[in-house]
Formats: structure tokens, C-alpha cells, sequence
């Protein structure tokens, strides 16, 4: 049922067994919860590659990669060759050293918001009790290396794909926030696992679905996903804030906004489809499975999103940020509070 | 006080969405179009010189590397010039006439094919890209049934068409057009009601009915900005008045119009094919013409209803088997001039769009 758990204890029994102190065992467990997270990503990096060319492929009534390998999963692995062997490219023009670090930070923050994601009972790296305001902090840090990657490309088209990104980033950080804040208002906690218990009998989509819909908008505009991929803009920006990153610089843009996209539909799922919680009773199934299915529904969304829309314009982005998203977010926490107020009054 | 500055953007000649090798100068005021200069001619062959050294029935194949998109439209219109040159337009057979207009037209839903499609992706509604190009293969697979190319069919000749089309063509063709409504709906649902494809193009950039005439727009651009004419129509040449057909009007000129107007006119096309298929005749394609072409000596102009818009050819016959001057008057080339002007003031988001709108074709605008 655990295996994740029971192999993580094992590691600590065998490190404590070496005679080391408690807080150097904690380190240890720490670094090894850190490359599990980052083998995760790896492998969900490729998984998602090869979906998101498959599920494209389905919608655009192609068939995707189909030669190598079943279901064409050789396709990626010749991919990742690929990028791995290509030339590093710095531009004359460019700020040698932040163009450098960009790429690193801006994976690092992708990396960082995985700490506090329960993926099932006991399986969270660091059970913080103010897990999701360290997940939006974490979050917001990413604003800055995609505007170290804009500006020191030194080049036009990636300097106003970082202004973009900033703009956007800021702007949606509001409602996503404040759409959270009805979900912390009814588990009365910040603590993940604090709210994924909370949503043992109901799942809080059901009380809190605008909140969702304004999260699933915002978060969507928060790691740049089509149909708010502005900072990359393919069509007027060519590729946006990383169009001077060539091989493995880029290849951690692209598998920071895939590693960023798990992360959102992780939360989603932690704090609006019950985390691990099994529906209907069906316990037998073990929560980190749960977990994963609804992780994947939610990836499988964000992905029919992709597909479908075009991209908004830059100005229209903004008035439904500002003028639409927050007052209705805003509406939310009212209705939310006044809720919660007399559901206390009846039930004492 | 923050000082600002205008940025200079070169947009192009490789860019992914100039539709080409085509050179833009913007000025940008943050992302806003402040100037927009046209740099053309990175595709320029030389086209119109080539036509003095080549006959007349040597630069048909030529033709075909104008509008790339629309090869059967623009040989048509010069073997039409040529005709009017040598005063045989009323001997040209009518099986021939027919299968013109069916290639004229099948090249107009080809062309328009890869409007939509490319103005889709250019939205970034890449699935919409892939819906239009869909319906545009099946035309592309029976133009390379017509002539064996998909873009340059060469298929045209002075005097009728290069040969008779089997009846399995015609059967396949009847196919398609049975099932292009459907289609079409399909882009109306995936491209046309998407309420952030209407955002973007609804009220962007509108060309009034003046400034539209006033910089000689023709095809659907002009029709798009509420001037009711349509050559197939008002001019009719070749038997295009035999057809029952409606001219799609836009009402503001601006993008949306000028992108949904063409999704109309495919429809139109497809009617016209359908009458064509009913009434073509049995008999001979080619009409008697000499083997070597002289025509006497004058000059001839004449331009027909291509898918971008009038593509005219003005030819100047000395009486020898050359052309003494072969002017080609392409309809891209002059819209394109107005770009700068449309584009003023608007979006860089926009400006692609508007760009898109226009449907240049780079072949055409450089020749």
C-alpha cells in the first residue's frame, strides 16, 4: 500500500543504523526526497513530451510519433539526445552571467514548489504549515528569471516576451491567490495536509467551484500555458524570453514549464479534487495512485486547453486579469465568508 | 519623469509569421505599432523579363510560381491575355471552358484553404490549422490528378487545357464537394464562434470602403470593406455567367471580415463547381490554334477574379513568337501597400494578424 513510505523509512533506518546524529539523518532524508522529486520530474517530463505530442496529434487528426518504439517513446528519448548534444550558444551581446544562471534559477523555482506537494499520506518532503503560501511564494520567484532571460539575451523579441511575462505573471498571481484563500477559509489551515483531510467527506470543487475555475484560468496564465502563452507569443516573438537558449539552457525552460505544469495540476488536485482521498469509498486503491489519476486528469485538461484556443492578446489579458478574475475572486471570498458565518450559526 | 524610447523592430525576412521572405521595419511604442515600413523583393526572379526571352506558350509554367498557392487561377488569367492577344476567345471549346472554371474554382478553395489555415495559426489555433489543411490536400491531391503537381499543375493552354479529364476525376470531385459544407462548418465551429478568435480580429484594423478604393484593393480585401463588386459577376469573362453564384459583402472592414468573407466564398466556389459538374458537355478541349503562336501585333490587357484578387497580365506583341513586354499587375503587391497604414496604431499581436489578413503571397508581390 505504501511502498514510497516504507522505503523511505528503510533509508532512514539505514542511515540512522551508520551512527549519526537525528539532524544529520534529517539532511540525508531531505537531499533523498530532492532526487526522488527530480527523478519524478524527469520522468514526467518525458511522459509529458510524448502525451503532449500524442494528444495533439489526436486533436489535430495526425498521428504523432509513431515509429519509434511503441507509441513512439523512443521519439523523446532521441529528442533528449538530441538537445543534450547540441551546442551551447551564448550571444555576443548578451549578460554573460545572469543569461547563464536564468535557465538554472528559473528550473530551480519549478523544483522548489515541489516541496510542499502531498502526492499521498505522509508522502510530502516537507509538511510546512504554511504550505500554499510557500507554494505562491515560490511561485512568483519564477517572474524573475524570465525577465533575467528577457533582458540579458539582448535581444528584442526576447526583452518584450520577459516584459510580458512579468506583466502576466504579477497580474494572475492576484486572483490565483485570492482563489486559494476560499479553500484555506474552509479547511481553516494552510497546512496541506491540514486541507486534504478536510476534504475527506466533500471534495471543496463543490463549494468552492468558481474558486477553482478563477485557479485553473489563473494558474493556466501563472506557468504560461496556451491560450496565455504570451511570453513566448511563437507568432509576432518567434519564441519569446528563451528564443537565444539553445540546447540543454533550453531544454530546462521547456522541462520547467512541464515540471511547472504537474506542480499547478498537483495542487489543483490537492486542494479542490481531495489530494489523495479516494472517492466513493474505493480505498483499496492506494492514495498515491488516487493522486496521480486526478494529477493526470488535470494535466489532460490543460492540455485539451492548449489545443483548442487561440492565444489572447496582451491587452485583453490584462482587462479579464483585472477587470474580471480578481472582483470575481474577491465575490468569492465574501460568499465564502458569509457562508462559513451561518453555516456556524446553525450548526452552533 | 520616465523617459521612454521607441524600439525598432525588424520583423523578418525570416520570421515565422511574415507568410514569407517578406521585411518589416516596425516601430514599436512598447508593443504598439507606431511606423511600419514594407521591404520587399527578397523573392524577386524577374519574372516579367524572363517573359521576353521565353514564346507564349513557354511561360505558362512560369505563371504557376506567381501566387504559388493558386497556379491553375494564374494561368488561367495569362492564357486568357493571350487569347484576347490573338482574338480567339470566342473559339475555345466549351468542355475546355468548364474545366477552367472547375480548376479556377478548386484553386480558389485551395487557396483559401491556406488563408484560413495560416490565419488560424497565426492566431496560435494550430488545431484550426489542421482542420483547413485537411480539405485543402483532398484539393491538392485532385489538382495533381489534373496536372501531376500540387502547386504547379501546368495545366492551361493557349487555347483550351493540356487534355481531358478521366471520370474517375469527376467522381472524386463530386465527393469532395459533397463533403466540403460540412467541413466548412467544422472551421466555423473550431475557428469562427471561438469567442477569443472574435476578441482578436473584431474591430481590428477596419479599411473603409474609401480607403479600400483608394489604394486599389481588389478580391475578397476590397469586397470585405463593402464594395459589392466581383469580376466572376460584373465582368464576367470565359462563361462565368452561366453560374448562379452570391458575392459575399463584409459590413466593417475590419480582419474578421476580411477572414470570414473568404469562408463564405469557399462555399460559393463550391456551389459553382457543383453547377459546372451538371452542366459540362462532352467534345474537344483544345481549340485549332497554330502550333507556333504569333500573335499579330498590339497589346492586350486583361485580368481576371483570382483568389487574392485581380491578377492581371498586360502583354505587348511586336508580331514575333516572344512578347515584346509582359507586365504582370498582382494583386498582393498593391494591397500590401496598405499594410503600413493598417497597421498603424494597433497591436503587434495585431499587426501579424492584419498581415495574415491581407494574404500576401511573396511569389506574387515580388514576381
Amino acid at each position: 500500500m505504501q511502498i514510497f513510505i516504507d522505503l523511505a523509512n528503510l533509508i532512514r533506518g539505514w542511515i540512522t543504523g551508520m551512527g549519526i546524529s537525528e539532524a544529520a539523518a534529517e539532511i540525508v532524508m531531505t537531499a533523498v526526497g530532492a532526487v526522488a522529486v527530480i527523478v519524478f520530474i524527469l520522468i514526467h517530463v518525458i511522459l509529458l513530451i510524448l502525451a503532449e505530442r500524442r494528444v495533439s496529434a489526436f486533436f489535430q487528426l495526425r498521428k504523432g510519433p509513431n515509429r519509434l518504439g511503441p507509441i513512439g517513446i523512443g521519439q523523446v528519448l532521441a529528442d533528449v539526445v538530441k538537445t543534450l548534444g547540441k551546442e551551447d550558444i551564448i550571444p555576443a551581446g548578451a549578460d554573460k552571467f545572469v543569461f547563464k544562471i536564468a535557465s538554472t534559477t528559473f528550473f530551480a523555482t519549478a523544483l522548489l514548489a515541489y516541496a510542499v506537494i502531498p502526492f499521498g499520506e505522509g508522502m510530502i518532503i516537507q509538511d510546512l504549515n504554511i504550505g500554499i503560501f510557500y507554494f505562491i511564494a515560490i511561485g512568483s520567484t519564477a517572474t524573475m528569471s524570465v525577465l533575467m532571460a528577457g533582458w540579458s539575451s539582448n535581444n528584442k523579441y526576447a526583452m518584450i516576451g520577459g516584459m510580458r511575462g512579468v506583466a502576466q505573471m504579477i497580474s494572475y498571481e492576484i486572483p490565483m491567490v485570492f482563489s486559494l484563500l476560499g479553500v484555506v477559509m474552509l479547511a481553516g489551515s494552510l497546512k496541506m495536509s491540514d486541507i486534504v483531510e478536510a476534504q475527506k467527506n466533500m471534495w471543496f470543487i463543490v463549494p468552492q467551484f468558481i474558486a477553482f475555475l478563477i485557479y485553473y484560468i489563473a494558474a493556466t496564465a501563472e506557468i504560461n500555458r496556451a491560450p496565455f502563452d504570451l511570453p513566448e507569443g511563437e507568432q509576432e516573438l518567434v519564441a519569446g524570453f528563451f528564443i537565444e537558449y539553445s540546447g540543454i539552457r533550453w531544454a530546462l525552460f521547456a522541462m520547467a514549464e512541464y515540471a511547472n505544469m504537474v506542480a499547478v495540476s498537483a495542487i489543483a488536485t490537492t486542494l479542490f479534487l481531495g489530494g489523495w482521498n479516494a472517492p466513493f469509498g474505493l480505498t483499496f486503491i492506494p492514495p498515491f495512485v488516487w493522486f496521480m489519476l486526478k494529477l493526470y486528469v488535470m494535466i489532460f485538461t490543460f492540455l485539451w486547453v492548449r489545443w483548442t484556443f487561440p492565444r489572447l492578446r496582451v491587452d485583453h489579458l490584462m482587462h479579464f486579469g483585472w477587470k474580471f478574475l480578481i472582483p470575481a475572486s474577491l465575490a468569492n471570498i465574501l460568499v465564502t465568508g458569509i457562508g462559513i458565518y451561518i453555516y456556524r450559526a446553525i450548526t452552533g | 519623469m520616465l523617459k521612454t524610447q521607441e524600439l525598432t523592430l525588424n520583423m523578418g525576412p525570416v520570421h515565422p509569421s511574415t507568410h514569407g521572405v517578406y521585411r518589416c521595419v516596425l516601430t514599436l511604442d512598447g508593443e504598439y505599432v507606431r511606423n511600419a515600413v514594407n521591404h520587399i523583393g527578397y523573392l524577386h526572379r524577374g519574372l516579367e523579363k524572363l517573359a521576353e526571352s521565353r514564346t507564349y506558350s513557354q511561360f505558362i509554367p512560369y505563371t504557376d510560381r506567381l501566387d504559388y498557392c493558386s497556379g491553375l487561377a494564374n494561368e488561367l488569367a495569362y492564357v486568357m491575355a493571350v487569347e484576347k492577344l490573338m482574338g480567339i476567345t470566342e473559339e475555345i471549346p466549351e468542355r475546355a471552358q468548364y474545366l477552367r472554371v472547375i480548376c479556377a474554382e478548386l484553386q480558389r478553395l485551395a487557396s483559401h484553404g491556406i488563408f484560413v489555415g495560416s490565419f488560424a495559426l497565426d492566431t496560435a489555433g494550430m488545431t484550426a490549422f489542421f482542420y483547413a489543411f485537411r480539405e485543402r490536400d483532398r484539393v491538392l491531391e485532385l489538382i495533381t490528378r489534373i496536372g501531376g503537381n500540387r502547386l504547379t499543375p501546368n495545366y492551361m493552354r493557349i487555347g483550351g487545357v493540356a487534355r481531358d479529364l478521366e471520370e474517375d476525376f469527376f467522381k472524386e470531385l463530386k465527393q469532395l464537394m459533397d463533403d466540403y459544407d460540412a467541413a466548412i462548418d467544422e472551421y466555423d465551429g473550431i475557428l469562427t464562434g471561438n469567442e477569443i478568435f472574435q476578441s482578436r480580429t473584431k474591430g481590428v484594423s477596419i479599411v473603409s470602403k474609401e480607403m479600400a478604393l483608394d489604394y486599389g484593393f481588389t478580391g475578397p480585401n476590397l469586397r470585405a470593406s463593402g464594395v459589392d463588386y466581383d469580376m466572376r459577376r460584373d465582368e464576367p469573362y470565359g462563361i462565368y455567367d452561366r453560374f448562379k453564384f452570391e458575392v459575399p459583402i463584409g459590413e466593417t472592414g475590419d480582419t474578421f471580415d476580411r477572414y470570414v468573407l473568404r469562408v463564405k466564398e469557399m462555399r460559393e466556389s463550391v456551389k459553382i463547381i457543383k453547377q459546372a459538374l451538371e452542366q459540362i458537355p462532352e467534345g474537344p478541349v483544345m481549340a485549332k490554334v497554330p502550333k507556333v503562336i504569333k500573335p499579330p501585333v498590339g497589346e492586350v490587357f486583361h485580368c481576371i477574379e483570382n483568389p487574392k484578387g485581380h491578377l492581371g497580365f498586360h502583354i505587348v506583341s511586336d508580331g514575333s513568337t516572344k512578347p515584346y513586354r509582359t507586365r504582370i499587375y498582382s494583386p498582393t503587391f498593391v494591397m500590401l501597400s496598405a499594410f503600413p497604414e493598417m497597421a498603424k496604431g494597433t497591436h503587434i499581436m495585431d499587426a501579424v494578424l492584419i498581415l495574415a489578413s491581407i494574404d500576401i503571397v511573396l511569389g506574387e508581390v515580388d514576381r
